[in-house]
């Protein structure tokens, strides 16, 4: 099948730095696709130009086939890919339900509508209200989001992103400091997915990673040293040096 | 999408209801509203005083729109106020005294204004838009200062005289058409930003205020919102421009002059932002303030609104906060006093 997400030769200089050296990337439909590495291995760079906060120096990024390489960030998601923020980005003044509806009405194409209600489409709502029930926010809707467990506003961050219909989904550490109480529920969300969205998932947490993922690239210093089967990253011995040292190369 | 999920029933009321409710009109508003409309009974001598305090309010809630809502500071917006002013001063002077069409003019003609400069609003600091919208102002004044064979310049656009209102209401000595004129116009255009700041629209630009990165990768076209709102903004300060030119029968370039724009925001402040109700509250205890004192001591009211201003800012509405949640928390202990 044909990625729906590909990079080619990306690369992005910040002066004399390198942080995106020359990835080239492909994502499977469906596939729960992670990108891990070490600290400052420009994970979150190349999220970025994924997503459009930041313009690649070189390089194209295609979209289920499309070149999305000069697109804005919102045109993005317009054309099916979200993410989420390694630390929360949320709307501090609503509530979930008003953030959850706010991005479903962009996806209607409502946000020049001046006078339309927000109760006007039911069916908007009850998608609003699926949504809450899958990040198991159903709970707390109507609450503020500055008051909700920092697990639930990190679901609230994944739901926000889901609502956008992605046929692409980043995250980015979704589980990061995330206590373990709440953590559980947060994992099994995630796994629960749906099976035609594709996920890439960024993250530093080897027992998540290798608990969802189906395909993991390993980015070092901004380069792709591995990129396969969770089994032949665990068995690559560059992986393993990366993580661990030069002893554990033997 | 699988359609694992099931659609709670309970969760759906929770969700209707909440949604009803926040556009459902409060006892305090409706009686706010009542009040203003008996004001002139209350206050029978005072009801020039009301009418600025109207137009003042309305220059407030269009203030509001964009500091309280998107987030944008402005210090230039007199320039949208003197566009709606001297557009509907000329055109009852050479075209047409009737009010309503003259407000149609000066909202219209503040409207492309605030459209044009929106573009030069969208990006930047809170720095570089201060500069950029003071800048705007004076331009504007300087502009009505030059062209003084259409302004009057220093002098004023004089000899204004308006039509009845609707064909039916004459302007009178006492203000009272003056007043009930311009609070119908607050009131209706209050409806209308009250709608607007509800529908979709509303809600992208509160994300906007909130966090832009989560807006953008939400997918809200920031810059088109923002050109939006500051566009409405504008319309709203026109047509207090325009009532104003109305209400006194005369344009001077003070409509153009910084201490408008400055007053505005510190209107705003007293009143808070972001609620369309705080640019009218922060409207009424500004003008009574200034009133007040300015019978006092007509020469140094400002040192005294300022001195205010000081102490409100630096802990008053803390103060009043934490005296209002004192209050509550005794009514609920006596109650529980009386359960017990």
């Amino acid at each position: 099948m044909a990625p729906v997400l590909q990079t080619f030769n990306l690369v992005k200089r910040f002066g004399g730095i390198t942080a995106t050296n020359n990835v080239s990337f492909a994502l499977q439909p469906g596939s729960r696709h992670a990108l891990i590495g070490p600290n400052g291995a420009g994970k979150t760079t190349l999220v970025n130009q994924l997503t459009g906060v930041l313009a690649p120096s070189e390089g194209r990024i295609e979209l289920a086939g499309a070149d999305i390489t000069g697109l804005k960030p919102e045109a993005r998601v317009r054309l099916g890919m979200s993410r989420t923020f390694q630390i929360n980005q949320l709307f501090k003044s609503m509530t979930p339900l008003e953030m959850i509806l706010l991005v479903l009405s962009e996806q209607n194409n409502l946000g020049l509508s001046l006078f339309r209600r927000l109760d006007h489409d039911p069916a908007m709502l009850r998608e609003a209200g699926e949504i809450a029930e899958r990040f198991r926010l159903d709970d707390m809707i109507t609450g503020e989001i500055g008051l909700l467990p920092y697990g639930k506003q990190r679901q609230l961050e994944i739901a926000a992103a889901f609502a956008a219909r992605p046929r692409v989904l980043l995250l980015d550490e979704p589980a990061a400091g995330v206590p373990e109480a709440e953590r559980q529920d947060l994992l099994r969300t995630i796994a629960e997915l749906p099976a035609d969205v594709s996920v890439v998932l960024i993250e530093h947490d080897m027992d998540l990673v290798f608990r969802f993922a189906t395909h993991i690239t390993c980015l070092v210093n901004g380069t792709v040293i591995a990129d396969g089967s969770p089994a032949a990253i665990a068995a690559d011995p560059a992986v393993r040096a990366a993580y661990l040292g030069e002893e554990a190369n033997v | 999408m699988s359609a694992s999920v099931s659609t709670n029933p309970a969760l759906q009321s929770t969700i209707t209801g909440y949604l009803a409710r926040q556009r459902r009109w409060t006892a305090l508003e409706i009686g706010f509203w009542v009040l203003a409309l008996a004001a002139p009974l209350l206050m029978p001598g005072q009801m020039l005083l009301l009418n600025e305090i109207a137009i003042l309010g309305l220059f407030a809630l269009s203030l509001d729109l964009i500091l309280g809502y998107a987030g944008i500071v402005s210090l230039g917006h007199a320039a949208f106020l003197g566009a709606g002013a001297y557009a509907a001063g000329l055109f009852a002077l050479h075209v047409n005294a009737d009010p309503l069409l003259g407000l149609v003019v000066g909202t219209v003609a503040a409207t492309c204004l605030g459209f044009a400069c929106g573009f030069l609003v969208r990006r930047g600091t809170d720095l570089t838009r201060l500069m950029v919208t003071l800048g705007i102002a004076l331009l504007c004044f300087e502009l009505a200062n030059t062209f003084r064979g259409v302004t009057g310049g220093a002098d004023g656009l004089q000899g204004i005289s308006m039509g009845k209102v609707l064909g039916l209401f004459a302007f009178d000595i006492k203000g009272r058409t003056a007043y009930l004129y311009s609070l119908s116009v607050l009131f209706i255009l209050y409806l209308v930003a009250r709608r607007i700041m509800a529908s979709p629209f509303g809600l992208s630009i509160r994300a906007i205020r909130d966090n832009r990165l989560r807006a953008s990768a939400s997918g809200v076209e920031i810059n088109t919102r923002l050109v939006a709102i500051y566009t409405l903004a504008a319309a709203l300060a026109g047509a207090a421009g325009a009532l104003m030119a109305q209400t006194t029968q005369f344009v001077s370039l003070d409509v153009l002059e910084f201490h408008r724009s400055a007053d505005l925001m510190l209107v705003l402040i007293i009143g808070g932002a972001g609620y369309l109700y705080g640019g009218i509250l922060g409207a009424i205890v500004f003008k009574l303030m200034q009133d007040a004192i300015a019978s006092l001591t007509p020469q140094y009211w400002q040192f005294w609104i300022g001195l205010f201003l000081v102490l409100f800012v630096l802990g008053g509405r803390e103060i009043l906060q934490v005296a209002g949640q004192r209050v509550r928390a005794q009514i609920s202990r006596l109650f529980a006093g009386k359960d017990a």
